[in-house]
């Protein structure tokens, strides 16, 4: 299945398959957090995207701006600690330069992932290896936008995506933590995989998944 | 878990309806979880205001009221308030003369207080002004961590602050109080046992019943090391060392608050102020005021917190002066 544009229904879909995945891998999320956080990301998620769902279901949106502006106010107002704020502005960063559009096409969805990053990073000051969402989300955004020199086909470059998170994600297992709770932990912050950059890569197993289920 | 709770999911909203019920003198926002003063604040007074997660009582919500702060927002227990309680509290209580965000230097606090300004410079345009606090010495290595966490010294800066404010000083003078105190400040703690988190229901860290944790944080983070259990005397100094080795406090008067983490009896909270005053004494660092009690806590966790300020005579006065909270009251 080839995509060149992604619509209403299908970006829907992709925040759906995430708020399924996280549901899913709740007990993983806060197993990992456990060992070097305060073991509430996976119920954090969880809730935060159940609230997603219920909104958008309630109020149906006609543009992409409007969908993505009220994804990040939800999360930034049901997640809490540092998970609400930064997936909060991703959204909301991504809402603001799609603009009132029906659909994105790859360079326009390129775009706005891009600018959700920028967000998270003006956001949380992470640096690649600081053992953040930011290994999953740099990573996977640079496959993204080298897929797309290739062809525009977006489901293709989300499977990159998705690829080059699940990488990014385990290498942040040798990391030793330099931002959050887990920096305080040192040395002893070595050895586990950090939680948001599993929830990160789901975000991109889920858009992979959703183009190519079509 | 032997809690008095009805059940972990209510803990917060049960507690502030304790709140309520037990002072006319404040009110309490259910919907937006914020504590503030029944009396609206007056024309020309700077605003106070913080918040946190919960279970740092009487911090924050017990300091709110004439002399400190005007609002606190409440998040979950251990978990910091969203931004958009940090927005309404502060249209509530801003009288024009701006308001001050009192944020405790955790990543989570940081970036939704940080948010919360955004959107109320955005909807309303109310100078927001704001000062992370950031006193704890346990954090050896700022530059690559989440930097040194907000404890005891929140205590002190909110008193301080807050009497600066009353006096209707400005918010860039009472902004420069916040930042002297905070700069002036040191703490450390120590945990005898770990703390349980309601909705955990289980102990947050093992500490076996011969060994403390020196250097602990306010949510049961990790601290220097874990060391065999000793006496009073040999605990102060390893509290005291590092807060002394961290900052010069001699030549000026200082403000002394050896504090409980929630699960320790008043009476060894003295046993160790007597002996944090004996090391200070040999020090040669004056102790202008002194306060001991339970003041910043960790839910059940039994240990204690010594922060020590150095202070001159504007910030000894502005201690001095009246305050009427629930948490912390005299001179009324």
């Amino acid at each position: 299945m080839t995509n060149d544009t992604i619509d209403l229904d299908q970006l829907t879909g992709w925040l759906t398959r995430f708020r399924d995945l996280v549901t899913e891998k709740v007990a993983y999320l806060t197993e990992l957090d456990s060992a070097i956080g305060d073991a509430d990301h996976g119920s954090n998620m969880t809730r935060g995207m159940g609230a997603v769902l219920e909104r958008i279901q309630a109020s149906p949106v006609g543009t992409v701006d409007e969908l993505f502006k009220g994804v990040g106010m939800t999360l930034v107002t049901s997640v809490g600690g540092a998970s609400g704020p930064l997936y909060g502005t991703f959204f909301l960063r991504i809402g603001t330069t799609a603009g009132p559009v029906k659909a994105l096409d790859a360079s326009g969805l390129a775009a706005a992932l891009r600018a959700g990053l920028d967000g998270v990073v003006a956001r949380g000051k992470a640096e690649a290896g600081d053992k953040t969402m930011f290994d999953v989300l740099a990573p996977a955004l640079d496959a993204f936008d080298a897929a797309l020199i290739v062809s525009s086909d977006i489901s293709s470059a989300a499977r990159a995506a998705y690829s080059a998170a699940r990488t990014g994600r385990d290498a942040t297992e040798p990391l030793l933590a330099r931002k959050g709770r887990a920096s305080y932990l040192g040395e002893r912050s070595i050895g586990h995989v950090d939680p948001g950059a599993a929830s990160t890569s789901l975000l991109f197993q889920a858009l992979a998944e959703i183009l190519d289920e079509e | 878990m032997k809690k008095l709770i009805n059940s972990p999911e209510t803990v917060l909203a049960d507690s502030l309806i304790g709140v309520a019920a037990a002072h006319p003198e404040l009110r309490v926002d259910h919907v937006n979880r914020i504590i503030y003063r029944a009396a609206p604040t007056r024309v020309g007074k700077v605003a106070l205001l913080s918040g946190g997660g919960t279970g740092h009582e009487p911090l924050h919500g017990g300091f709110v009221g004439v002399g400190m702060l005007d609002a606190a927002c409440a998040g979950a227990v251990f978990t910091s308030p969203t931004p958009d309680q940090m927005l309404e509290a502060t249209k509530v209580v801003d009288s024009g003369a701006g308001v001050l965000h009192i944020v405790k230097n955790y990543t989570g606090d940081v970036m939704n207080f940080e948010m919360g300004a955004e959107l109320a410079a955005a909807e309303t345009g109310i100078t927001v002004a704001v000062v992370v606090v950031n006193d704890d010495v346990a954090v050896e290595d700022s530059t690559f961590t989440a930097g040194r966490r907000g404890v005891g010294i929140t205590v002190l800066l909110e008193k301080i602050v807050g009497a600066a404010a009353e006096e209707g000083r400005d918010l860039a003078a009472v902004t420069a109080v916040a930042r002297q105190v905070n700069e002036s400040g040191r703490s450390m703690g120590v945990a005898l046992t770990s703390c349980t988190v309601p909705s955990a229901g289980k102990p947050t860290f093992e500490l076996p019943e011969d060994e403390m944790e020196i250097g602990v944080g306010i949510h049961g983070e990790p601290g220097r090391r874990r060391v065999p259990l000793a006496g009073a005397a040999e605990v102060a100094r390893q509290l005291v060392e590092p807060i002394l080795a961290d900052l010069d406090f001699t030549g000026a008067p200082t403000i002394v608050m050896l504090n409980g983490l929630g699960g320790t009896p008043l009476i060894e909270l003295y046993v160790m102020y007597a002996e944090v005053r004996k090391i200070l004494d040999a020090a040669g660092i004056t102790v202008a005021r002194s306060l001991v009690g339970n003041y910043i806590t960790a839910l059940d966790m039994a240990g204690c917190s010594v922060t020590i300020l150095k202070a001159d005579e504007d910030l000894l006065h502005l201690w001095d002066a009246p305050v009427n909270t629930a948490g912390m009251r005299w001179g009324i």
